[in-house]
């Protein structure tokens, strides 16, 4: 495990419990974690959804993130496999997208 | 004469008009409430129609039964919502309203179109169907009584949906269903989720997902439906995954009402961006929400709106005498969870706190255990039919507390 992963705590879940404590070096620590290697792609995403998160205070969801992105969902999924919104939002330091209720 | 207007008198709507009838004078204020069908549909009874446990009778009454009679009801479309100038125009009834309070409680309703060949003609009400309206669950109904088996695949399209435990409890029920119908051998059954695991909240998750392997369910995790090839039979997701199923049953999409995103009011769901603690619309501070119909993160459910409707209440009253409103609405939700045989689970939980094991104190029925199964927690489901249709809609006092407790709870 990669050492910066240890200065910040995270949640249960798995989320970075202080969003102002990511930096551009803990996503890629934890995108590794994930098994994903960061791309210019990937850091469109994640600004996007930073920028997002930071105003609305909450990880935006998939939709928001295809509509405000222009990236098509199966794209979206090719890049963070799985669950992208999650994905993307612990890559991002935000917490679990609201979606989820 | 001042305008009190309310959209949509479903669950939320109907106990704000009752609410308000109490609280404005009638000298001052007029209350108006507005939605395009006379009939009041008892949503969580949708779930036991399939299973020949309710008919349709047991679910639907008329709204008017539910309105006080110094409240003008209108039945019509709503059309256009102009928040800037504080008018609603209708369609049937031709009219514009203007008002001085609006109170949005226009619901969540499912749209299978958003997924593709979804609503194939060839399957749609034929071996897919939704249950989350009346139709559908009727049609499953006629559908079921005939099946020899299969399987049986359940599958959420997308988060958020109302009522998140009540694909869960259709699993439950199946399950006893095919067993009392001695076919249980011959179904196979399928949850296919795009969420982690079988709920939202990770304890409840953990203790509901056991329950799901103990009845021999099977869970498919992190599911995210791409499309319905309805040739072959299969559900398949974004990631390539595909499920064959002999009779699926969907939880489409879940969208706020149309006029909301034709009124340029709703974010990319239709839902309105709402303070989830004071209940006031984000933009417009004389336009407020109750039940599905705002982004609000707490469950969209019945039980939900009972506990928003004080903190609504107040707000809006505390409004009109300019005050400032007040962040009292926890995301309190409680849910019984049908779990089959006659038995139940129940959940109580907010914004901060996930669903716990405990006991649930409720003076005079009570207690009730949470998050295990009992047969008390069934009657509590039961009952709750009774409590809808004549304390909750009618603005009645619940014996449950609008903000959630640690009472019982195993923290
Ligand atoms: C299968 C199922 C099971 C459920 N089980 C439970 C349960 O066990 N416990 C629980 O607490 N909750 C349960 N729920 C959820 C519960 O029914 C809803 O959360 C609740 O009814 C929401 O109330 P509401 O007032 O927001 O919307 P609704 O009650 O849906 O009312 C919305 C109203 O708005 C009207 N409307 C919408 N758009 C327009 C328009 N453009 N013009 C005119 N009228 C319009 C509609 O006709 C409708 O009458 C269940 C729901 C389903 C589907």
């Amino acid at each position: 495990m990669s050492a910066i992963l240890e200065t910040v705590t995270f949640n249960d879940e798995g989320f970075l419990t202080d969003p102002n404590a990511w930096s551009r070096e803990l996503a890629e620590a934890i995108a590794a974690q994930e098994g994903i290697e960061l791309t210019e792609k990937h850091w469109e995403i994640i600004e996007f959804c930073r920028q997002k998160g930071l105003e609305s205070g909450a990880a935006p969801t998939l939709r928001q993130i295809t509509k405000g992105t222009g990236i098509s969902t199966k794209e979206l999924f090719s890049l963070f496999p799985k669950g992208p919104a999650k994905k993307v939002a612990k890559i991002a330091g935000l917490g679990k997208p609201e979606g989820c209720v | 004469m001042k305008t009190f207007l309310i959209l949509g008198a479903g669950t939320g709507g109907t106990m704000v008009a009752n609410k308000m009838a109490q609280a404005l004078d009638p000298n001052e204020w007029r209350i108006v409430i507005i939605d395009r069908d006379e009939t009041h549909y008892y949503q969580p009874g949708f779930l036991f129609i399939p299973f020949g446990i309710y008919s349709a009778a047991d679910v639907v009454k008329p709204k008017r039964n539910f309105l006080p009679p110094q409240v003008e009801v209108i039945f019509s479309d709503i059309e256009l919502i102009e928040p800037e100038k504080n008018r609603v125009k209708l369609g049937r009834a031709k009219k514009t309203i203007n008002y001085d309070y609006l109170v949005i409680a226009t619901g969540s309703h499912i749209h299978p179109e958003e997924t593709p060949g979804l609503t194939d003609e060839a399957a749609w009400m034929k071996n897919i169907f939704p249950f989350y309206t009346l139709e559908g669950a009727s049609k499953l109904a006629n559908f079921l009584k005939y099946w020899k088996g299969g399987r049986l695949v359940l599958n959420i399209a997308e988060m958020p949906i109302k009522c998140p435990v009540a694909p869960l409890e259709f699993l439950f029920l199946s399950d006893w269903f095919f067993h009392e119908r001695n076919i249980r051998d011959d179904v196979e059954i399928v949850f296919a989720t795009p969420l982690p695991g079988a709920f939202t909240k990770p304890r409840a998750s953990a203790i509901l997902g056991g329950m799901l392997e103990d009845k021999g369910i099977y869970l498919e995790p992190d599911f995210n439906i791409m499309e319905v090839d309805t040739t072959k039979q299969v559900i398949r997701s974004y990631d390539e995954r595909e499920i064959a199923y002999d009779l699926l049953v969907t939880i489409p999409t879940n969208m706020g009402a149309e006029v909301i995103g034709n009124s340029g009011m709703g974010d990319e769901l239709n839902f309105v961006p709402t303070n989830k603690y004071t209940l006031q619309t984000e933009k417009w501070e004389n336009v407020w929400i109750i039940g599905d119909a705002g982004n609000v993160p707490a469950s969209k459910a019945g039980s939900v709106a009972h506990f928003m409707l004080d903190v609504v209440i107040e707000n809006i009253l505390r409004h009109m005498e300019g005050l400032e409103p007040l962040p009292k609405f926890d995301g309190h939700a409680n849910c019984y969870i049908e779990s089959g045989f006659d038995k139940g689970v129940l959940i109580d939980f907010n914004y901060e706190v996930e669903p716990l094991p405990g006991k649930y104190p409720l003076p005079g029925f009570g207690p009730f255990s949470l998050l295990q199964e009992s047969h008390a927690n069934h009657w509590g489901k039961m009952m709750f039919r009774w409590m809808y249709w004549n304390i909750l809609l009618k603005g009645g006092e619940m014996p449950f507390e609008s903000q959630m407790s640690m009472a019982g709870k195993w923290a």
